[in-house]
């Protein structure tokens, strides 16, 4: 559980992140806004409170490993891993252009503290099993967190991960997946109807925990529960997608459009009056 | 010791080399897609149980899989046919694997028009032209038993992705298990002189017995240089380049597609550093068929008999 003063604290971090992901969009003049923006109360309630990790040692063997399948939000991972330390928030606003570590869907090569570089999506969930089959292997007890989106659930091989950890029983994995209820053309129930993820990660054995994924303490109380069960576990998280900037809010035309400059003012004011709201 | 006249497939000797790893190597582990036996891994299995993982019939996710053991720092040999692995999960390979550089190795059986009586959809014929455009990929083709022995070994003590190309058909032997193999150094079989054949794989039986044949019935008046070119990239420039500045014409034999194989890679080569005239053998833009493998070589002109054929109208 989380106190008032945790709870204001971790709201805080969100909100920067938040100004962040906006910031460094509209100077990339692309990227993938919404969903972005939809993660990072999940994000930034892992690596605060839940994810063993030491940004002064991102290779830290006893490391809890963190995978982002649907790498396309990576704007989110990139500002909450400067958020944590990992690198000079200054950096940022690089995002997307040449020479930068930050590339425009992550890489493990050009950023320390990405486990594995993704975005073709379909593949995070996968490496998250054999990264847990390897780290019961190595008798290791830290967890494997994954997070992959509602859309990347269309991929067939998401489902074959699925069955392979019910397979192998990984009670040290934990696929949080991103429910925004939108994909690039349009929302997932026209697109590629997927409910319910509930029945069907229960019909692989999973056990599947339902949350509000914009709601950092329910986030915490999921990871708690998760971890006492003895199975792979599912946490089905409905975020916002667009969280924060009410007219990027649930519309799937923001999934990869940056904001002009207009916008990202009026997106800015909205955030910069939120973080006064949580400061009072 | 295994006798030089014994006939044996690649496949066995990947099997063998697998039993040796996981003996002395703690971190070799072996992935399936329900072709254990196939891929001769069933011995790996029974003696290393905890370091087998049976993946099912789902090769995108057994590459996943393979991904995430190699960040735990392990050593996953995946497997199946090469019509699967690669062809099946190519985009998992592309990004997994290759992008991420992870210490993943590929294992493809069944491979070429030697696969023999399953036909066409299991005779993997475009494999090495999938891998070979893709940054970070070794791919080795080694011709007989004891080179797959060290060629799997040698793929163990190299960092990064690598695929083995192996088959079905059990062969003559044609190198020593105490002979040397470094990855990316191709070997000259035999010296000789105005024409280069260059080859990998098991159908290097059929060039030698080719070149024996016209050399023995005085059908040409010259020896050609052979070269068993196992490691397909990186290619090794410098012996192709040193052996055709010698010979002036190249012969690449290969029982793959000609699109994209072997003979593509020598033509990269020699048009940038060294033009010369190049013929390749190999399967013509077609699908294969059912019959035995020799039958099979023998209708696409790749047994001693239509390589002969081909020498001779090239030289």
């Amino acid at each position: 559980m989380l106190t008032k003063k945790e709870l204001k604290e971790l709201k805080l971090k969100s909100n920067s992140v938040r100004i962040n992901i906006i910031k460094m969009i509209s100077e990339s003049k692309s990227g993938h806004p919404a969903g972005s923006l939809g993660i990072v109360d999940i994000l930034i309630t892992l690596y605060s409170k839940l994810i063993k990790h030491n940004p002064k040692k991102p290779n830290w063997n006893k490391r809890d490993r963190f995978i982002l399948s649907p790498g396309h939000v990576c704007p989110a991972l990139y500002a909450t891993l400067a958020e944590e330390g990992y690198f000079k928030k200054e950096e940022l606003i690089t995002l997307r252009k040449l020479g930068s570590k930050l590339q425009g869907h992550p890489h493990k090569e050009d950023l320390q503290g990405i486990e594995l570089s993704t975005a073709s999506l379909g593949q995070g969930l996968g490496a998250a099993v054999g990264i847990a089959l390897g780290l019961k292997l190595n008798k290791s007890k830290n967890y494997v967190y994954c997070i992959s989106s509602d859309g990347e659930h269309d991929e067939g091989s998401v489902w074959e991960a699925v069955n392979a950890a019910n397979k192998y029983k990984l009670n040290n994995l934990i696929n949080i997946i991103d429910v925004n209820n939108i994909q690039i053309c349009g929302y997932t129930k026209d697109v590629w109807p997927l409910e319910s993820f509930k029945a069907k990660y229960e019909s692989f054995n999973w056990k599947v925990i339902e949350i509000n994924g914009n709601n950092h303490c329910q986030i915490v109380s999921a990871i708690e529960k998760a971890k006492k069960l003895n199975y792979p576990v599912c946490i089905v998280a409905y975020t916002v997608p667009g969280k924060g900037v009410s007219f990027m809010e649930h519309k799937y035309q923001w999934h990869g459009k940056a904001p002009n400059q207009e916008e990202k003012e009026s997106a800015l004011q909205e955030l910069e009056k939120e973080r006064e709201l949580i400061i009072k | 010791m295994d006798s030089v006249r014994e006939l044996k497939s690649t496949r066995q000797g990947f099997g063998k080399a697998l039993l040796e790893l996981g003996k002395k190597n703690k971190k070799v582990v072996v992935l399936s897609a329900d072709l254990t036996s196939s891929v001769q891994a069933h011995k790996f299995e029974e003696k290393y149980p905890t370091r087998f993982f049976q993946a099912g019939v789902a090769e995108q996710n057994m590459i996943s899989m393979a991904t995430g053991l190699s960040l735990e720092s392990f050593i996953p040999f995946a497997t199946s046919f090469g019509v699967f692995v690669p062809m099946r999960c190519l985009d998992q390979i592309r990004v997994s694997v290759c992008y991420n550089n992870s210490n993943v190795k590929l294992v493809g059986s069944h491979c070429g028009l030697s696969t023999g009586e399953d036909g066409a959809t299991h005779q993997a014929l475009e494999d090495v032209a999938s891998l070979r455009s893709l940054p970070n990929m070794t791919i080795i083709e080694p011709c007989d038993y004891n080179q797959t022995i060290l060629a799997t070994k040698a793929i163990v003590n190299m960092n990064g992705p690598a695929y083995l190309r192996i088959h079905r058909p059990k062969m003559k032997q044609l190198t020593k298990i105490s002979s040397k193999f470094k990855i990316g150094k191709a070997d000259i079989i035999q010296k000789g002189e105005k024409l280069t054949i260059i080859t990998s794989g098991p159908v290097l039986v059929e060039v030698i017995k080719a070149s024996k044949i016209l050399v023995k019935e005085k059908i040409i008046n010259f020896k050609p240089e052979i070269i068993n070119c196992h490691t397909i990239k990186p290619i090794d420039y410098k012996t192709i380049i040193n052996s055709v500045k010698k010979t002036n014409k190249v012969l690449v034999i290969q029982d793959h597609q000609i699109v994209g194989g072997l003979g593509s890679s020598v033509c990269e080569v020699l048009s940038q550093h060294f033009p010369a005239p190049v013929k390749i053998l190999g399967m013509k833009d077609k699908f294969g068929e059912s019959g035995s493998p020799k039958e099979l070589w023998h209708r696409y002109g790749l047994d001693h008999e239509g390589i002969m054929r081909e020498i001779k109208k090239f030289v």
